[in-house]
């Protein structure tokens, strides 16, 4: 085990994978960073340092700077995917599907099933996503409530360095289009991380990073951390919570919930995207059809107001689902009737 | 150049496949047979022949929603085609894409598109992997005059002019964007060539009604991209036999516009002029291939109609390969 960072458990792993395989292409903007100034290549090496040095070791063609098109990057990424190369494509910031969402959506979605399974399109699109950076309205939000919605992805949402490393490798190998979330202030964190260069988790398969039998947390990302140290603060209580990383929305570990809300009756979604259509309504209701008989009381959503990220630190926290919030909303679920 | 007796054979042969595939199509139409809606390609056959007997499997293209043409002339299998249209599960696709989604990927065929534009930027990835490979192929994303004003065409020919990417833009300008005039929609009222020459790429005009054209252009221009100089776009000015869709009442034709084009813009007419007047094939030699090729249509349409239909287990296959 090696304590690496979040960051440097995405640029490792693109490195190991690109030198394993010829066919695996990284592009994006400023993925090398500095190309035609005076500074060089290299003089930035990606604004996230999720790229840094692969343009030296890989070259041009296999690390691709590309001008400021998102629609172009994402559907030479559906291109690239097509023509037998395992393109890892980074969208800046998760908003930006905004403007290349048509070669998400309706090109590398769907490119199998339109064409009756006899292709692949095995496209990796990273992009950074998340607020807690006073990024205000364009630049913090979460995609996966929209990209788990479009059937022909697979969306992935990492929430320590060994889960970046165990799931990017897995999304890079992996046959099928996948939306790798890196949360942006994740970046950051260390953890440990395994040696081994063949370390894989696969996708649908959620992490139990809490252990209880009084209350069912869900959650994945930055806020799976505030679920931990709300889950530490009750245990000392004597109430313990079940805490579930679900690592990718689609596919959904659904077995993972449904068996602890069978055990614990009681069920809390915490979800950075806005409330309406989203993973914490998805995962409430898949309680609610699927182990009604063990709910001791509602699913209750932890998750911002249905508004824009606003900019203000004062409003953004107040935005923000906080430890404060989720224990409350765990206290409700242990307190009803 | 001249082309080879054999050369000339096949090229009427696949010209004269895709004008019959449409005509077809546009009287089963009608009778409320085929489902969804059908954009089709009669009238610009000499482009994507012109284009496509240049090309081998390795050779990627990327087409439209008018498609057809571009999928049979890059070797798309014509009963898999008309079975598709009919949404059978025998279809290329296994009549999950239709009309506007057949590809077959085996043969460079990146797939016929649904969203106008959205075949450019596909085809500069396929460039790039070209590009990576270093075997010398390119990748030709067609476009019509409609696609011309799309942000993501102008995104991937400056991508792919940064990149030096072996991608050729290829316009069909065929004067209507769906139900709307080239002059009007084309802000600058001149050719679609030169806003591609204004992203910094070698650019080629020519007559697309006239197969000798495009293919002597086509030599060239992919003399040019295939030896590394980059991207490329070709503007090829053809005419559309059909409405938009087929329903569309194309009240937005000139009199007698239908007819003239018909009579004077028919690229297989032009051909059999061409070849007869310089005694390269004759009359009987045409009208040899105009009774095989219809007999092929014919039984393609038999075929079609008798395949097995698709089943409601269907619909969950094929999204994924493992979920």
């Amino acid at each position: 085990m090696a304590q690496m960072m979040y960051r440097d458990a995405v640029l490792t792993t693109i490195a190991e994978e690109m030198a394993r395989d010829p066919n695996v292409v990284v592009l994006g903007e400023d993925v090398v960073g500095g190309m035609g100034t005076p500074g060089g290549p290299e003089a930035i090496g990606g604004i996230w340092s999720t790229s840094t040095g692969l343009y030296g070791q890989f070259g041009a063609d296999r690390v691709i700077d590309t001008p400021i098109s998102e629609s172009a990057i994402m559907g030479a990424a559906a291109g690239l995917a097509l023509a037998g190369k395992r393109p890892v494509a980074e969208l800046m910031f998760a908003d930006f599907i905004g403007v290349s969402l048509d070669q998400i959506w309706n090109q590398i979605a769907k490119f199998r099933y339109m064409f009756g399974g006899k292709t692949k399109c095995p496209a990796v699109i990273r992009m950074a996503w998340g607020a807690g950076y006073n990024a205000a309205a364009q630049h913090s939000q979460a995609a996966h409530q929209i990209l788990t919605g479009m059937p022909g992805l697979k969306v992935v949402m990492p929430s320590t360095p060994a889960d970046v490393k165990g799931l990017l490798r897995t999304a890079i190998r992996d046959d099928d289009p996948v939306i790798f979330l890196e949360h942006k202030a994740l970046y950051g964190i260390s953890g440990e991380v395994p040696d081994d260069p063949e370390f894989m988790i696969p996708f649908g398969h959620a992490r139990l990073s809490r252990a209880g039998q009084d209350v069912t947390i869900v959650s994945s990302g930055l806020l799976l951390g505030f679920c931990e140290a709300v889950a530490d603060k009750l245990a000392a209580e004597g109430i313990g919570c079940d805490v579930i990383d679900l690592r990718t929305t689609s596919p959904l570990d659904e077995e993972a919930i449904l068996d602890s809300v069978e055990v614990t009756g009681r069920l809390v979604v915490v979800d950075e995207a806005p409330p309406r259509c989203g993973l914490a309504a998805d995962i409430c209701a898949l309680a609610a059809a699927k182990a009604f008989a063990s709910l001791k009381a509602p699913p209750q959503m932890v998750t911002p107001p249905h508004t824009p990220i606003p900019f203000a630190r004062e409003l953004e926290s107040a935005y923000l689902p906080s430890t404060d919030k989720i224990e409350a909303a765990v206290r409700q679920v242990l307190g009803w009737r | 150049m001249q082309l080879s007796r054999e050369a000339l054979l096949r090229a009427y042969r696949q010209m004269k496949v895709i004008r019959e595939f449409e005509e077809r199509l546009h009287v089963e139409i009608q009778t409320g047979e085929i489902a969804g809606f059908t954009h089709l390609y009669c009238g610009q056959e000499a482009v994507a022949v012109g284009v496509c007997e240049h090309l081998d499997n390795e050779d990627k293209i990327v087409s439209t929603h008018r498609g057809h043409g571009h999928c049979l002339a890059k070797g798309c299998d014509l009963n898999g085609m008309m079975a598709e249209i009919w949404g059978s599960r025998d279809g290329l696709c296994k009549g999950k894409g239709g009309s506007m989604h057949i590809a077959d990927v085996d043969k460079g065929m990146l797939g016929a598109n649904g969203i106008v534009g959205a075949g450019s930027p596909i085809g500069v990835g396929a460039a790039l992997a070209a590009k990576l490979d270093g075997k010398g192929k390119v990748a030709i994303t067609f476009s019509g005059d409609g696609a011309c004003n799309q942000g993501t065409t102008f995104e991937a020919m400056n991508m792919a002019v940064v990149t030096k990417a072996p991608c050729i833009f290829l316009f069909e300008n065929n004067h209507y964007s769906e139900h709307t005039g080239f002059e009007y929609a084309v802000g600058t009222q001149k050719d679609i060539a030169s806003r591609a020459e204004a992203f910094g790429m070698k650019v080629w005009r020519g007559d697309g009604t006239d197969f000798f054209a495009v293919h002597d252009t086509m030599r060239e221009v992919l003399d040019y991209v295939r030896a590394g100089n980059g991207p490329a776009a070709v503007e090829f000015d053809t005419e559309r036999f059909f409405g938009h869709f087929e329903g569309d009442p194309q009240r937005y034709r000139g009199e007698g516009e239908l007819d003239r084009i018909r009579e004077t813009r028919d690229c297989l007419k032009n051909f059999r002029k061409s070849v007869t007047q310089a005694k390269l094939l004759s009359d009987a030699d045409l009208d040899a291939l105009d009774a095989e090729v219809l007999a092929a249509i014919e039984a393609s349409v038999v075929a079609a109609r008798a395949a097995p239909r698709p089943t409601a287990e269907d619909v969950l296959t094929d999204v994924y390969i493992s979920y």
